[in-house]
């Protein structure tokens, strides 16, 4: 029997592998069921699972807020601002800890589950976006035990609490975004992962989670140059997820992400910056996902 | 060969047309950040290499196809680019049905997982809803006979239950077109043969197979056709015998002409004639270095004459691996007088037989002698040429000669003078 020499098709055309491939619900079930996989490993995989999940960022708050509560008293100097300062601390750095985890988490994850790649057909994205799933497992179960430590020290439920599903979105976007494009370049730049490393070192001093938006506002106050240095800092997305989390979840005292940067309008920046980042990480993705399995 | 049915639509199972598959294989990678932003302008030079080359084919529905070839000559790349692994670069593909591929048993199994974890896992990676992932499950570990261990860690269980979990999961999957890459390869004799009873019955079933392997056997026992591939290229596509053939005359073909160093290369005899070529087949111009068990064997001995010779006669000794003589064959047997030969002539000598060695590699020795002596040796050659038999069947005997076997009760009348016997059952 000889090949048909045909330029009809001749049925399902089989184009090889994609970022997404042809159906979402297979996209979605697969990044799932990955992610509650994983999920119970560490939850089930251990006996104090759930504990160790959840100590992880008590035990860096714990430090922190001695150092910086205890010693250095940084809530008393700024009056009703720096009420349940504790709270707004704790806050931040599960809302970090959910970032560095889906970025850095991502940064190898293709690259480490080299051997379903190279042998199985499936939506390459899955895997980084299943990476994202279960940091956000785990910002889940982080924040149960943020808004209970903020209940006992004393902050009282507020309406603009439905603020928070707005702040994780965001902060989940810019994470995804994120997490395609370093997988995709970890592929073929194996330096990613140290680089990376010390990208999210910086982010977390350069970020509101232990010095306050008030703080940096008042030492750059002064001068072109101080009025340019605040505008880099506002442009960081994070800092719009972390200050509106401390404003419309903790102490209404704080300022809010908008009155931090200026105005509501100079909120379109960090969006943007936002949109931008998840259409390049999209992209570069999409580029790369046929060929991963060659370059591994 | 096996009718092939066709699908409702008229289409193949899966066609493939004017395939291209090239890798890059950079000279020096560049696998860092820096090294790129150092040096931004410096071009990464890469080799091409030319994977598979124009490979075009279609699988009938319900058929066993099989793809074989040797090492690096293309057919896992062109499994995985049926199965979507790899982007082709040129060409098409198309499938009517469900796809799934196996090119390694267990892949993604997590061994910190129980089996249902795993199974379910597994089963959505290869393309199932969770639900009917799920619905399987009982289906593939009642298969595996691993039910009084499925709340167990894949990691506590042995490497036997882990390939008959894996193998489980492989074939409880209800695709129409199965992507194998050479799964047989692990597990021993049984697993093996568990392996091939479910192919069969796939095959009963109507689904359509394609087989990538080295294992000659296997392809004639199952495949309804073949395709050899050598260097990305499709070499022939036909009848699974006449490819494995094939396929055992390239992995053995470059050989031709090779000379065993321990069967010796010393010439004896007088010089009045010597045997100038020596070869396998028909034709001189088509040497052939394998010859396939069950069929026609013929060897060809061209001597030329030095000096006048009357009646010379050629034996043929065949040693095989071991250096036995299996096959010793005279002309001085068959015939009276072979002739008068003058210096300057030529004469061909041939040897056929119907071919009944085992599979292995033999050396024919050849001896040219005046009549009758025996001893009165002319020229001997050994070692001047070697060839393979090629063949599935394998018994273990120097010949594969037909057998009939019967079998029949006997039971043994009584003797007067002793009790009866047991008279057990032959």
């Amino acid at each position: 029997m000889s090949a048909p020499a045909l330029t009809e098709p001749l049925g399902q055309p089989i184009r090889g592998p994609r970022a997404l491939g042809d159906s979402w619900s297979r996209f979605w079930q697969l990044a799932y069921n990955i992610a509650r996989s994983e999920f119970k490993l560490k939850f089930f995989g251990s006996a104090l699972g759930y504990v160790w999940q959840v100590m992880r960022p008590l035990l860096l708050f714990g430090v922190l807020y001695v150092f910086f509560v205890l010693i250095f008293k940084v809530d008393k100097a700024k009056g009703a601002a720096g009420h349940y300062y504790g709270a707004q601390l704790l806050g931040s750095i599960v809302l970090f800890a959910f970032f560095s985890e889906a970025t850095g988490g991502a940064v190898r994850s293709v690259v480490d589950r080299e051997n379903i790649v190279r042998k199985i057909q499936f939506p390459r994205l899955a895997i980084p976006i299943s990476i994202v799933l279960l940091a956000l497992f785990n910002l889940g179960l982080n924040l149960v035990v943020v808004m209970i430590f903020a209940l006992i020290s004393g902050v009282r439920p507020m309406l603009s609490w439905i603020e928070l599903p707005l702040l994780i979105a965001m902060i989940a976007l810019l994470s995804t975004g994120i997490a395609m494009l370093l997988s995709a370049l970890f592929v073929k730049f194996r330096d990613i992962q140290p680089i990376w490393d010390v990208v999210t070192q910086i982010l977390f001093y350069s970020s509101p989670v232990i010095i306050p938006v008030e703080t940096v506002h008042k030492e750059l106050a002064h001068g072109a140059l101080d009025h340019f240095l605040y505008h880099v800092y506002t442009l960081n997305p994070l800092l719009t997820v972390f200050q509106q989390f401390r404003h419309a979840m903790i102490n209404r005292h704080t300022l809010s992400a908008g009155q931090a940067l200026g105005s509501w309008a100079a909120l379109l920046e960090p969006l943007a910056l936002v949109s931008v980042i998840f259409v390049v990480g999209f992209w570069v993705f999409n580029r790369e996902a046929p060929h991963i399995a060659e370059d591994l | 060969m096996l009718p092939v049915q066709t699908g409702a639509s008229g289409h193949p199972a899966l066609a493939a047309q004017g395939v291209h598959k090239r890798f890059k294989i950079p000279e020096e990678r560049t696998h860092t950040l820096k090294e790129r932003a150092l040096h931004p302008l410096r071009r990464t030079r890469h080799e091409e290499l030319y994977a598979l080359k124009d490979i075009s084919f279609a699988v009938e529905p319900g058929e066993f196809f099989g793809i074989v070839g040797r090492n690096g000559s293309g057919k896992s790349t062109l499994l995985k680019c049926l199965a979507g692994i790899y982007r082709i670069d040129q060409g098409k593909i198309w499938c009517n049905g469900r796809l799934s591929t196996f090119i390694e048993l267990g892949v993604g199994f997590n061994p910190d997982l129980a089996a249902y974890e795993n199974v379910a896992l597994n089963g959505i990676m290869l393309g199932l809803s969770p639900r009917e992932a799920r619905a399987r499950y009982e289906r593939v570990i009642e298969f595996a006979e691993l039910e009084d261990f499925r709340d167990l860690k894949l990691k506590n269980y042995s490497s036997g239950m882990h390939v008959r979990l894996a193998f489980s999961v492989a074939i409880q999957v209800d695709a129409d077109i199965l992507l194998i890459d050479e799964v047989l390869a692990v597990g021993d004799a049984s697993f093996q043969q568990k392996c091939f009873d479910v192919f069969n019955r796939m095959r009963d079933e109507g689904r359509t197979i394609v087989f990538v392997t080295h294992d000659m056997a296997a392809v004639t026992r199952f495949c309804h056709r073949a395709m050899l591939l050598e260097r990305g290229k499709t070499v022939s596509i036909g009848d699974p015998r006449d490819v494995a053939d094939r396929y055992l005359e390239i992995a053995f073909g470059r050989e031709v002409g090779y000379v065993d160093p321990n069967v010796g290369s010393a010439r004896m005899g007088d010089g009045s004639a010597r045997v100038s070529d020596v070869w396998l087949g028909d034709d001189r111009s088509e040497r052939r270095a394998v010859a396939p068990q069950a069929e026609p064997l013929t060897l060809k001995a061209l001597v030329t004459f030095h000096a006048d010779v009357s009646d010379p006669a050629v034996s043929m000794m065949l040693l095989n691996e071991q250096r036995q003589p299996v096959v010793v064959a005279t002309t001085e047997q068959d015939r009276e007088n072979t002739g008068e030969f003058h210096a300057g002539e030529q004469a061909l000598f041939a040897f056929s037989f119907h071919n009944m060695l085992a599979p292995g590699r033999y050396h024919p020795v050849l001896t040219i002698t005046h009549r009758g002596g025996g001893l009165d040796v002319i020229d001997r050659l050994a070692g001047g040429l070697s060839f393979v038999v090629s063949g599935v069947t394998a018994s273990g005997g120097m010949v594969e000669i037909p057998v009939q076997t019967d079998v029949t009760r006997w039971i043994s009348p009584p003797l007067p003078s002793e009790a009866p016997s047991t008279g057990g059952a032959r």
